[in-house]
């Protein structure tokens, strides 16, 4: 369908949804979200109703550190606004700014994704291990599947970014960077989640 | 039949069939292997039943018996009724709506291979030590690493995989349906069968998300010494039972809503008459897929949850009955006053009204929280399931088969062994189980491989293995059928019952675009609406040009290979003396899925164009043949 739309006057304001392509992906990737946050919902369930069985284990309130967890929510939100940026300068038609907004934000993402791995770390410095306790395999599934999905996240956008390096915006493009970006707010959303559930209410509640 | 595809005629069939995605070949591959997988099930349940048939009889031992239970349960929910749902709602929603394919037809092709290969996976378990044998519920600590064996491995890794297929082909099914309907196809014009297929996907979308995060905790557990569902450190068992159930129960609608469409498809094209109370229909279908999340805790009332909230699902299940009994009442007023035609198909289509009311009166029976106490785990309960999924979704099947039969393969099947196995069927299916709702009510137990004689149970178990050779018997004849019908019954145009909706609109053999111009839809029950105020054909919405296709891609295969192997790598970290490092098969399996999303990503496939002359010249073939 790409060719038979009207690109004389430049392209469309939203060419993400420019064509039934754009549309269907769109469409796609929402549903796909919603079935993400069941997904989602049930390991925060299973770790709500096990966060107390610390059997011999330390507990959250001995581990947790409010200050690098806000680093790193810092980093996290800082990155979903970058992303933000980058999609206006698409629908501006402006490729180079994109390119460099989306960038930024894959390097914020890896910073903390860095930030992740040297906080698992730490934990298991202090004796919390994944088969520690209840509450331990818990937590590492949820903040660590929310890790794997940061990952999958930045391969997928630099995989994109470096494929389409010398491309410009297209109609077949801007879709895809579209629901990336969406990927990567929806990532976003799960983690102001688990900063509440997991470290706020584990050192408060 | 389906026609060869016009870019790769000159390429093998079998690389034809491996990299199609076209959504009427991916039905037939659907509806083949879902068939392989009902009859391996139909197997089992047979040798159970001769088992049973007995008193303290010794032709299973207890171990095979609990793997029979286990994978018969298993293949019949995940692995036959799905994919075989999948068949009609491929070949027939795209069809019914107007469109020339599915909204993404590579990730159609996606979910059939990610079935195919998890179904695989489970099926491997026989020769690795033995099946799954903690029952298709899986139930923790017998399914725990202390206590289950290698087969539930199987299991968590099967699933896993065919269940990602299944919930990538339902977000494809709700954007084909949203997006992808015909010129004036407005929502309240679709037939009630896209209208069940939309509402199963949502529901797919949000009950087969917790079923993967549930199979992960256990694969977690299992593999890498999680303590989720161990009590000693802090875990709990009930969270297992919570998370499949809030999966488990829309399960069961996820299978029995597109029976109804199926239903309200035939019901009103055998009765010449259009659905009685189409909103009504449609406003029951979307009330079902609601509540259907709302009742998982009544699979759980002897847990000890507490009287509050056994009560509050008790009643959330009983108010189902109102939007079935909708259902019901409807289905029967069109047929009253109607011009039935009893083939086949109807006899299928309006048996299951009277079954599927037998299965909803024990299903309310069972919702009473206080004496669910004494139906649990007996044979009650197996009754009150096999009348909803044998009576609603086989029969449903069975009349979808016959029903849109002529459209897939261009013949019908044979009407007089048709009726043979019907009535064999349904006097097979209500001797098999209806004795076993007073089975359970004396009290024998489900999941229990033998019992003693002079308990009052001999004859009745008697009854019930004669029932299931009946219904064998039945299922070897439509099997026979199938085979007679393609070598002698006489090749019929694109409309032989008279049809009422859009795909009878199309000639058989069905072109690989579907429609040569899209149709302009004027009415609820399109075709009918043109066969009394036009001359009998769809008006076309726009004018004959060239149609622009997806082109086939190995992708689909080479991901669910990937994922087959990697699922086959972590099952092999808890094998005894694995030949080489599950590592290395975990990683060339994620490797190969990984690269081959990445491949795909990569390349831009923009498809291909049949030029206007080849479609006018198929057009003109498919006029001489219909």
């Amino acid at each position: 369908m790409a060719e038979t739309t009207d690109l004389s006057k430049g392209l469309p304001s939203h060419p993400e949804k420019a064509t039934l392509e754009g549309k269907n992906k769109f469409l796609g990737f929402w549903v796909f979200l919603a079935g993400e946050t069941t997904m989602f919902a049930t390991f925060f369930g299973t770790y709500l109703g096990l966060r107390n069985g610390t059997g011999s284990g330390p507990e959250a309130a001995d581990i947790f550190s409010l200050p690098l967890v806000f680093i790193m929510t810092m980093i996290l939100l800082t990155s979903s606004l970058t992303s933000v940026f980058a999609m206006f300068a698409m629908k501006k038609n402006q490729f180079k700014k994109m390119k460099i907004w989306m960038w930024v934000t894959v390097a914020l993402g890896t910073a903390f994704l860095g930030f992740e791995i040297y906080e698992f770390v730490e934990y298991v410095h202090y004796g919390l291990g994944f088969t520690t306790s209840a509450f331990a395999s818990s937590f590492y599934a949820l903040v660590g599947l929310h890790g794997a999905h940061v990952l999958f996240g930045l391969c997928w956008i630099s995989l994109l970014l470096i494929r389409y390096n010398k491309s410009g915006i297209t109609l077949t493009n801007a879709p895809k960077f579209y629901v990336a970006s969406l990927y990567w707010h929806f990532i976003d959303v799960v983690w102001i989640f688990i900063f509440t559930v997991v470290y706020l209410m584990g050192i408060g509640g | 039949m389906v026609r060869e595809a016009t870019n790769t005629l000159q390429k093998s069939v079998l690389w034809d069939w491996l990299t199609t995605v076209d959504h009427k070949k991916l039905a037939v591959l659907y509806l083949i292997s879902g068939t392989l997988f009902f009859l391996k099930a139909g197997l089992m349940a047979v040798f159970m039943r001769i088992q049973l048939m007995f008193p303290m009889n010794d032709f299973l031992s207890g171990q095979t018996f609990n793997e029979f239970i286990t994978m018969h349960g298993t293949i019949m929910l995940f692995l036959a009724a799905t994919p075989l749902l999948f068949a009609f709602m491929n070949y027939i929603v795209p069809l019914q709506i107007g469109a020339r394919d599915v909204a993404f037809p590579f990730v159609n092709a996606l979910g059939f291979w990610l079935f195919f290969f998890g179904g695989l996976l489970v099926s491997l378990s026989w020769f690795f030590g033995g099946a799954p044998d903690a029952g298709w519920t899986s139930y923790v600590p017998l399914a725990s690493r202390d206590y289950g064996g290698l087969g539930i491995d199987f299991y968590v890794l099967g699933l896993q995989v065919s269940g990602i297929g299944t919930l990538v082909s339902g977000i494809n099914f709700i954007v084909t349906i949203i997006n992808m309907r015909a010129p004036g196809m407005t929502m309240m014009r679709m037939p009630l069968f896209c209208w069940t297929t939309l509402v199963t996907s949502i529901l797919i979308v949000f009950a087969f998300t917790p079923l993967a995060a549930g199979l992960a905790l256990l694969m977690l557990d299992r593999m890498f010494d999680g303590m989720f569902f161990i009590p000693g450190e802090g875990g709990n068992v009930v969270i297992w039972q919570h998370i499949f159930w809030i999966f488990g129960h829309p399960e069961v609608y996820i299978l029995v809503l597109p029976a109804f469409g199926m239903i309200s498809e035939i019901i009103p094209t055998f009765s010449k008459k259009r659905l009685f109370g189409y909103t009504a229909m449609v406003f029951a279908t979307l009330i079902i897929g609601f509540l259907g999340f709302m009742v998982w805790m009544h699979h759980m009332f002897t847990v000890g949850i507490g009287p509050i909230a056994n009560s509050v699902f008790a009643i959330a299940t009983m108010i189902i009955g109102i939007p079935t009994g909708i259902k019901i009442f409807n289905w029967l007023f069109t047929m009253w006053g109607g011009k039935l035609t009893f083939n086949t198909a109807m006899l299928c289509a309006s048996s299951f009204v009277p079954t599927f009311v037998l299965g909803g009166v024990t299903g309310v029976m069972l919702a009473m929280a206080p004496v669910d106490h004494l139906y649990h785990d007996t044979y009650f309960v197996v009754a009150h399931f096999h009348y909803i999924i044998l009576g609603g979704i086989v029969l449903g099947l069975i009349g979808a088969t016959f029903y849109w039969y002529p459209k897939m393969f261009g013949h019908k099947l044979n009407e007089t062994l048709g009726k043979i196995m019907f009535w064999m069927f349904y006097v097979g299916f209500h001797l098999t189980f209806f004795v076993q709702h007073i089975l359970g009510l004396i009290g024998m137990p489900r999941r229990v491989y033998t019992y003693l004689e002079d308990q009052g149970m001999d004859t009745m178990n008697m009854i019930s293995t004669i029932g299931a050779f009946v219904m064998s018997a039945a299922i070897i004849l439509l099997v026979i059928n199938i085979v007679y019908s393609a070598m002698k019954s006489p090749r019929e145009g694109g409309d032989p019952w008279d049809g009422r909706t859009l795909e009878w609109a199309t000639p058989t053999p069905v072109p690989e675009y579907n429609f040569a111009q899209t149709p302009q839809v004027r009415s609820l029950d399109p075709l009918f609406y043109e066969k009394i105020h036009g001359d009998g054909t769809m008006k076309p919405a726009e004018p004959i040009g060239d149609i622009h296709m997806p082109n086939g891609s190995i992708y689909p295969f080479t991901i669910s290979l990937g994922l087959f192997i990697a699922g086959f790598g972590f099952i092999m970290l808890n094998m005894e003396n694995a030949i080489i490092s599950p590592w290395i098969v975990i990683a060339v399996g994620g490797i190969i899925t990984f690269g081959s999303m990445a491949l795909h990503s990569v390349k831009e496939d923009h498809g291909y164009h049949i030029s206007k002359e080849t479609v006018e010249q198929m057009e003109k073939e498919v006029g001489t043949n219909g």
